[in-house]
């Protein structure tokens, strides 16, 4: 350090108690550390004074309370450098004086002690639903973390999105059910221990559930009727958005999350596989005007929160706060914290939840230009970063085909989900809108490309895809609201039982809509997302909002993929076809034309006549074919590639279109079929007898290969 | 246990024994043997910690520090780690860095 010891800026020229500081730097905000000491910055524009408050780990008092001197603070930023303070045991926060006038949006107490929200690690939740002391002056402590993780070669993976196939969990799930096989189970660790599983199934990325900090004891209860224990379990709620959740951390307890959750990261990369963060900005934990102060509220009420002119908080969110992301203050920190995620933990890519709020002016109102998303989208460290958006809010504001997308930005297509849902229960007048949602929806995103949306057909929210064939209503009894929470518009078919039974019929017919299901999601343009466990019939006994359940409803059973083998087996399958398909992973729309003069046009629309596709309000029946000399613009070479829907309940013949000379039809997937038959190993597809007819049975899908 | 760290230099081989407990109230003691050593350039670090019962982030950051300071050519030897800081260096990527071995010289 002794280049150091020469400069000014870090001598101290203050004492307090004991303690010797100076006058700080006023960026980065946050907690940095410098040459024998920690630089502490915090903006608040409406607070009077601030005092620093420090404390050795867990201890319930603190050590120091240093008020910043006036002249610490430039413009609205209290900036101070405190010397010789351990790095490993500091916990610090603040306290900040103001006016508390809710009507006018002010909110400052200065008998509490508020986190910072920069910290890049808070303590109060470092084991997962360890009993916390509940009487605790400062419960959610900002900490210090060291930037010391070798990454060696390892970066951003940098992936085609149109190659992706996105896998949608949640870290605890994954592998804390006891027949998980793993030995840390719930963590971070537990996952890194799965990935040889990812790869066998053929995943190259994870979307993970918030593993941002938060409380996952918020709103928690009893169950009236059970007792059970119901708690904030998926982390929609958000304490801090640099800090890593130490409850997902085997490690957690030592202080270590940070560096094993790098660890995964840099692990899943090795393995080509990219790390998505489901980023909640939308809202906090912090409540609406009955909730707890636990930061913002604190330290910037009105500058942070989204509110009336009374002064109540705006509930865009449906949890009682909104996030002010459009004020540039606010914007700052969603940009600073992003940043820090892509450069810091090597992340490949975010999805906004309820990101149309991003696009809310700060009175709420739709921006038709949002400074917000503009921003990300021209981000220089964010240049590489997918950067994925639910296009909705619980505002009302629905955003599907119209979310500002700035030449990037792709969206969960929930048009997608639905059409297929409808489509696959047997619903009539679906067919036109199934044309575009397997061409990645050219109606919706005609001046964005194929890869505009992610397609999928179950996500967290809402049912499994097995409940999506098993139930007709939801059950959501357990999560002790009568029922009353969670969509009522599913569009699933229990194909004649409502939830479980031994009717052979009933279960096969179930086996085969979820095969359909996944089949007509891979060969689908765009960028397929499935949930995890859907591969194996994960069931959540028809509940379609799981969000408090630590236990066997959200946890997967591993014993699953053995019981349903044949889900597994067709689910491996259908994404490595699509894997060795380029021609269903185009950048570009379709033109409907053959420009390459192969004698087909790129993609081709057929009935159970060729060439004639039977768009009538009635018909339940859907083919079409992709031609492989058009695969990627032309660039690559593929197969001719047939695909034919049959949700009609009676079987089908289908005339299918004629090859060019030499070429011969083969079959890869009859849904139909028992398994190990409802597939064909790549490469070594049977030679189908009739190359004129193909008998498409009730409710099933064929995929036909022409070489 | 209580801790202790002891060290010693013999042909450029430095061997540090840590025993107890390796927190944030006990690193420092052994960030400052391996400053100490640093200084005399050894070719092979070896930890000997078959008696360490336990390390938590502190003592992870000191083995980070070392390893940075010494440079990838000088080969970081544990000697017996027990269960617990072995799965601490695993789920914390930092078992790849060094080698564990029964006893040194191997």
């Amino acid at each position: 350090m002794a280049e150091f010891d020469t400069r000014i800026d870090y001598y101290p020229t203050h004492e307090f108690e004991g303690i010797k500081y100076r006058r700080g730097h006023v960026l980065p905000f946050g907690a940095t550390m410098v040459p024998n000491g920690v630089n502490f910055s915090i903006y608040s524009s409406a607070s009077t004074s601030c005092t620093l408050v420090l404390f050795e780990k867990n201890a319930e008092q603190s050590f120091a309370e240093i008020p910043f001197p006036k002249e610490f603070m430039i413009g609205n930023v209290y900036s101070m450098i405190v010397f010789d303070l351990d790095y490993e045991t500091l916990e610090y926060g603040y306290r900040m004086n103001g006016p508390f006038e809710p009507e006018t949006g002010h909110r400052f107490d200065k008998g509490k002690i508020l986190s910072d929200p920069y910290a890049k690690a808070i303590g109060g939740r470092d084991t997962w639903l360890a009993p916390p002391n509940w009487d605790k002056l400062y419960p959610f402590r900002s900490r210090l973390i060291f930037e010391d993780f070798d990454w060696e070669g390892d970066k951003p993976l940098e992936t085609p999105i149109e190659d992706l196939i996105v896998y949608e969990m949640h870290v605890r799930s994954f592998t804390n059910h006891p027949n998980s096989g793993v030995k840390f189970k719930g963590t971070f660790t537990g996952l890194k221990e799965k990935i040889p599983y990812l790869l066998e199934l053929g995943i190259n990325c994870v979307e993970l559930m918030p593993i941002y900090e938060f409380d996952e004891y918020e709103h928690s209860k009893k169950d009236p009727v059970t007792g059970e224990l119901l708690i904030n379990y998926w982390g929609y709620s958000t304490l801090n958005f640099f800090a890593p959740k130490s409850g997902y951390a085997a490690t957690g307890k030592y202080g270590m999350q940070v560096d094993e959750l790098k660890t995964l990261i840099k692990e899943l990369h090795t393995n080509g596989i990219e790390v998505l963060l489901d980023v909640v900005f939308n809202h906090t934990a912090e409540g609406d005007h009955r909730g707890p102060t636990i930061s913002f509220k604190g330290i910037d009420n009105k500058t942070y929160y989204m509110l009336t002119p009374e002064g109540y908080y705006y509930n865009f969110s449906g949890t009682g706060n909104t996030l002010n992301c459009n004020h540039p203050v606010v914007r700052s920190m969603v940009l600073d914290c992003l940043r820090y995620w892509a450069s810091e933990y090597h992340i490949d890519g975010f999805r906004f939840d309820l990101a149309a709020i991003l696009g809310r002016s700060q009175d709420g109102s739709p921006l038709s230009n949002p400074p917000l998303l503009e921003s990300l989208a021209y981000d220089p460290v964010l240049a590489k970063c997918k950067l994925i958006a639910e296009a909705w809010d619980a505002g009302g504001l629905y955003q599907v085909g119209s979310f500002p997308f700035y030449g990037r930005w792709a969206e969960w297509n929930g048009k997608y989900r639905d059409t297929i849902r409808k489509f696959l229960k047997g619903d009539e007048g679906v067919v036109g809108d199934l044309s575009q949602r397997i061409q990645g929806s050219p109606d919706i995103y005609w001046a964005r490309g194929a890869t505009a949306g992610i397609n999928f057909i179950t996500c967290h929210d809402g049912f499994t895809l097995y409940d999506m064939v098993a139930y007709n209503q939801k059950h959501n009894e357990a999560n002790g609201e009568n029922n009353q929470d969670g969509n009522n518009d599913n569009d699933s078919w229990n194909c004649g039982w409502e939830g479980e039974t031994n009717d052979d019929y009933i279960n096969t017919l179930r086996h085969k809509q979820i095969k359909n299901a996944l089949a007509i999601l891979m060969v689908s343009q765009g960028v397929p997302m499935i949930l995890m466990g859907d591969e194996m019939g994960r069931t959540q006994y028809g509940n379609n909002n799981s969000y408090c359940h630590d236990n066997e409803l959200n946890w997967l059973n591993w014993e699953l993929k053995e019981k349903n083998a044949d889900l597994y087996n067709f689910t491996k399958h259908i994404i490595n076809f699509r894997r060795n398909h380029p021609v269903f992973r185009n950048k570009d729309h379709f033109r409907n034309a053959d420009y390459m003069n192969t004698g087909f046009p790129d993609i081709s629309f057929h009935g159970t006549k060729p060439w004639q596709a039977d768009w009538s309000p009635s018909s339940r029946v859907f083919a079409f074919m992709l031609d492989g000399g058009h695969a990627k613009n032309g660039f690559v070479g593929d197969d001719v590639v047939y695909v034919a829907m049959n949700m009609h309940w009676e079987s089908i013949s289908f005339e299918i279109p004629q090859l060019s000379e030499g070429k011969h039809w083969h079959v890869s997937v009859n849904t139909e079929m028992p398994s190990p038959f409802d597939f064909h190993p790549i490469s070594n597809e049977p030679r189908i007898e009739d190359q004129y007819h193909f008998m498409v049975s009730a409710r099933s899908v064929i995929i036909l290969i022409g070489k | 246990m209580s801790f202790s760290v002891k060290s010693e230099v013999n042909e450029n081989v430095a061997v540090i024994t840590i025993t107890g407990a390796l927190d944030s109230s006990t690193a420092p003691q052994l960030h400052e043997e391996v400053q100490k050593i640093i200084q005399l350039n050894p070719t092979e670090l070896v930890l000997n910690v078959e008696n360490l019962d336990f390390m938590a982030s502190a003592g992870l950051r000191v083995i980070i520090f070392a390893k940075q300071k010494l440079g990838s050519a000088v080969k970081l030897f544990l000697v017996k780690p027990q269960e617990q800081v072995v799965e601490t260096l695993r789920m914390t990527g930092l078992l790849f860095s060094v080698t564990i071995v029964d006893k040194y010289p191997e």
